[in-house]
């Protein structure tokens, strides 16, 4: 088989990522025009923003008319995970790539194209990565805006199915690694029911969703990292 | 009300932030703790968003009830984010055949 170069070996990796981002950015759509979102705005958003679960924080935020800072602070406690990726990644970059390519593979690191990038040879080549991007950022906008247009058009049966899509994609992000580590599966519960008695207790319901996200997620976390430390040799 | 592009402009400033900054600084980061939560967060914020959401998206909270457990099923037994996400979908809409 004729070799690849690394950015059309990219492009193609970024396809399946890509039709899977247009249906779940689908579903992101119709939050985002439930907040009274237009096209354009989701359009963008998503562009700039490469994230679900961010994105649909920024969307809980935008919907409750909350301050910028909270839309700070909201981004950065939904996005701390890409912390953590970026700093992965930035151990398999030849050290002596130049400023530009880091700025730029910095753009859109995600779970999906984190995690094809992370399987390709070290030194990774950007040149893998913005192939996968070009196919992938375009989906991910495109079914975002799709989804604000057509969510209006679509029988609401379907558009009540497509609702959960989003948080399917959540479940396989943290099912697996619960499965894999019982301290990991311990806190997703607990996750599960303080965010259920948050959204139910007094005082407490009556906060934004996205700052009890914040408060329930630091709270907890740092409750599992005091009693459950990872090994220091643990790969992020 | 405030301004939606300002939203998305802050939303961009500080997740581009977050990717970008690791990539520029080459050592990694030595203090446990930070490591350890760092590690958790991303597990506890998507169950913190996932429950109860999922249950008040669908039309029927059974729907979205069925659309947990069918993911958290399908997620157990290897699935990948697009499949899981389609059975999710899948589930409700047969079931709201029904209830609703």
């Amino acid at each position: 088989m004729k070799q690849l170069s690394p950015f059309t070996k990219g492009l193609r990796d970024g396809i399946p990522i890509g039709l899977g981002y247009l249906a779940v950015a689908f579903s992101l759509g119709i939050a985002a025009r439930n907040a009274g979102m237009t096209a354009p705005q989701g359009f963008l958003m998503s562009w700039l923003g490469m994230a679900s679960a961010g994105e649909y924080a920024a969307i809980t935020v935008i919907a409750a008319g909350a301050s910028y800072w909270e839309m700070a602070l909201v981004t950065l406690v939904t996005n701390a995970r890409y912390l953590l990726m970026s700093f992965a990644l930035s151990q398999r970059l030849d050290p002596k790539l130049g400023l530009g390519h880091r700025l730029l593979i910095g753009y859109s690191v995600t779970d999906e194209l984190f995690g094809i990038s992370i399987a390709q040879e070290t030194p990774l080549n950007p040149r893998y990565c913005y192939g996968a991007y070009l196919v992938a950022i375009p989906c991910w906008a495109a079914g975002t805006a799709l989804g604000i247009l057509a969510g209006n058009l679509l029988p609401t049966r379907i558009v009540s199915a497509l609702s959960v899509a989003l948080f399917g994609m959540f479940l396989a992000v943290i099912v697996p690694p619960s499965k894999k580590q019982p301290v990991v599966g311990l806190f997703v519960l607990l996750g599960f029911g303080a965010s259920f008695a948050a959204s139910r207790l007094p005082w407490i319901s009556t906060l934004s969703g996205g700052t009890r996200t914040i408060l329930l997620t630091v709270l907890l976390a740092a409750v599992a990292a005091i009693l459950f430390p990872i090994k220091e040799d643990a790969d992020a | 009300m405030r301004n939606v592009w300002v939203y998305i402009l802050v939303m961009f400033a500080v997740v581009y932030a977050v990717r970008v900054l690791p990539l520029l600084i080459r050592k990694p980061i030595k203090n446990r703790f930070f490591k350890s939560f760092l590690y958790y967060v991303p597990y506890v914020t998507l169950a913190v968003m996932t429950f109860p959401s999922i249950v008040e998206a669908t039309q029927s909270p059974i729907a979205g009830v069925a659309a947990l457990v069918v993911g958290i099923v399908a997620a157990w037994f290897g699935a990948g984010l697009f499949p899981v996400a389609l059975c999710c979908c899948a589930i409700v809409l047969i079931l709201e055949f029904f209830l609703v």
